[in-house]
């Protein structure tokens, strides 16, 4: 931890969900920082807190959850942001890709007239201005024949294009950090190649801090400076790539690790995890893994471990470790 | 836009013919005597018969359905038994009556439907939801000749403020814009708005609350948009359907409002065909009803083309 300005720096964030009957606790006690132009993937299986961490950087959350902990994004506090503040941080500061391109643009307007708001909300340029970078934007992300696909409509066009229209949008104001939430498990693998490939060149190209949400390992390989493994709502280990892949501590990445189809190669059976996540209102006492854990003592079941330093930039919570 | 337009007119040819025989058919499968309404119980047998082959009542169906149709088709809808005068001409300054009723009542259920509608999609759940949400359902429930009388009593008996009965100074004819007429028709057209109103409300309150809950509007948020900008973005995406339920809601009004016609005595359509039911006036009957179910299919037809104009993915996919 050299760098003394980190792009975003969440501190001890939870996030709890008051609808329904019992209060779910998403995310319980997230640290994370992310240097400028560094990319960090969140990995984690479905309902971790991953992308509801990620979220909590807009305050893209439904009436009536709570957000404990601070969150600092370019120097500014995100939680004590109004409403109108709070509009104007995102797209030009920290602006999102969503999962679903299909679900998350407005099936009756056109790409072009959806990029041209977003510029125009911003920044006060003519129509033709904003019409102008919207078709640059569309070159950048190499969508072939642009100023026609500009004029069409999402149901016209195919998924990967749609994501490439996506990030477009999601970089029309130039932002200074980007949200990925899982951007390319929608789609096809050839094209998920060519989106990861694409946010990589983006990336490198606009200097942005990124977050890629994603559940599968290969993926955050492919695009991360740094690994943060997430587990019912906490952070469990956190590293570089090479020593996440290499040389994973917590017992959750590790079986996540053996859990890849790749190695099933040569064997019979595909090795899984056993047991489920646990339900988020209702969390065991001690370390949340505990119950799925091959190594697990008797003092994991009644403690929480605390995230510590381990090796040179590397973070894990495991009893084993502390 | 051009091509779906007349694609869809052609669809109506074949509804046209449909409904045309329906409607022959039904005013002959009725029970009761056209003659009996105009003749003396005592007349001659030569005399009926007289008459019958005057109104064409002699010869066999399909003869009978062939020539009313070819004189339809050059606008002669025959003699009013009862007055006398030619069908058409009643029918036109009826359905005129008719027209300015129902959308001075659909404009206003649309637009109290549509508030309503969006406050209750847009605050689900609160007590905003709940009272929009109970107005609409009154306004489904209520019966509106009861609704009709009930206004009635209190703005024309109790009031004085505006007539109970009539369609203006100039009778069913006259027309002209101006207080003088707009007093008579604010009572009737209130009455005739609260249905199409719930109807809306509900429909827009369920609209709203599906795309409020779709991810694009989460990602609109995303990008920076202010609340008004997002719900730009809600209404557009609103509109067709809206707009169809508006039109089919507007198409059931040209036709059903036999009651409040007939409370109000507004000289409509429905006024007409009241009258004409009591006095077994065959012609202005079965014109009548041929009249109204080629408005309904006329404005479907419209609300098809408009709505493809506004949802890009009717006519595209």
């Amino acid at each position: 931890m050299t760098d003394p300005a980190p792009m975003i720096d969440i501190r001890n964030l939870s996030v709890t969900f008051n609808r329904g009957r019992k209060p779910v606790k998403a995310v319980n006690g997230v640290s994370l920082s992310v240097r400028p132009g560094e990319v960090v993937a969140l990995l984690g299986e479905s309902g971790s807190g991953k992308s509801v961490t990620m979220r909590s950087l807009l305050r893209l959350h439904p009436a009536g959850t709570t957000i404990e902990g601070t969150m600092t994004v370019a120097g500014r506090d995100v939680t004590g942001l109004s409403k109108r503040e709070l509009g104007d941080l995102r797209g030009p500061i920290v602006s999102m890709v969503f999962q679903e391109p299909r679900l998350a643009l407005d099936p009756v307007y056109t790409l072009g007239r959806q990029i041209e708001e977003t510029i125009m909300r911003h920044e006060k340029v003519s129509r033709a201005e904003a019409s102008a970078r919207a078709l640059a934007l569309f070159r950048k992300v190499r969508i072939p024949s642009p100023e026609r696909r500009l004029k069409n409509y999402p149901h016209e066009m195919s998924g990967g294009m749609l994501q490439r229209s996506m990030i477009a949008m999601a970089l029309a104001c130039n932002p200074k950090v980007l949200l990925a939430d899982e951007p390319t498990t929608a789609l096809d693998a050839t094209v998920q190649i060519q989106i990861l490939l694409l946010i990589r060149d983006l990336q490198r190209e606009y200097g942005l801090s990124v977050i890629f949400v994603t559940h599968d390992i290969g993926v955050a390989a492919e695009v991360a400076d740094r690994i943060a493994v997430m587990y019912a709502g906490r952070i469990v280990e956190e590293g570089t790539v090479s020593e996440i892949i290499h040389a994973p501590k917590h017992p959750y990445t590790q079986g996540l690790l053996g859990a890849r189809v790749e190695l099933a190669h040569g064997r019979d059976r595909l090795i899984t995890i056993p047991g489920a996540p646990p339900d988020l209102t209702n969390m065991p006492s001690g370390c949340a893994f505990s119950p799925r854990c091959p190594v697990a003592s008797e003092p994991c079941h009644t403690r929480v471990p605390e995230l510590v330093s381990q090796g040179e930039a590397g973070r894990v919570a495991c009893i084993q470790y502390a | 836009m051009l091509a779906y337009g007349l694609k869809r007119l052609l669809h109506v040819i074949p509804v046209a013919i449909g409904v045309s025989i329906v409607c022959f058919m039904l005013i002959h499968i009725a029970p009761g005597d056209p003659l009996a309404a105009i003749l003396p119980s005592d007349a001659s047998a030569e005399l009926q018969a007289e008459m019958r082959s005057f109104y064409g009542l002699d010869k066999p169906l399909p003869v009978q359905y062939a020539l009313w149709a070819w004189r339809a088709l050059h606008g002669d809808l025959g003699v009013s038994i009862a007055s006398g005068r030619p069908v058409l001409g009643e029918i036109l300054s009826a359905s005129i009556n008719s027209i300015i009723l129902a959308v001075a009542a659909t404009m206003i259920g649309f637009t109290f439907g549509a508030v309503l509608g969006f406050l209750a999609g847009v605050f689900r759940g609160t007590w905003i939801d709940r009272i929009a949400s109970a107005i609409s359902m009154i306004g489904v429930s209520v019966p509106h000749y009861w609704l009709g009388m009930v206004l009635v009593i209190v703005f024309s008996v109790r009031l004085g403020w505006l007539p109970a009965m009539g369609g203006g100074p100039g009778g069913s004819d006259g027309k002209a814009v101006g207080w003088d007429y707009l007093r008579y028709l604010i009572l009737p057209a209130i009455t005739m708005s609260v249905i199409p109103m719930g109807i809306i409300a509900r429909t827009i309150r369920s609209l709203v609350a599906d795309i409020l809950a779709q991810d694009f509007t989460q990602a609109l948020a995303a990008k920076g948009l202010l609340t008004g900008q997002i719900m730009r973005h809600v209404i557009r995406n609103a509109a067709p359907t809206a707009i169809s339920v508006m039109g089919l809601q507007l198409g059931y009004l040209l036709g059903g409002s036999i009651l409040i016609e007939t409370v109000f005595s507004w000289p409509g359509t429905g006024f007409l065909l009241n009258g004409a039911i009591f006095s077994r006036d065959l012609p202005v009957l079965q014109g009548t009803i041929l009249v109204l179910a080629m408005f309904f299919v006329l404005v479907n037809l419209v609300v098809d083309v408009l709505q493809s104009a506004i949802d890009p993915r009717i006519q595209r996919s």
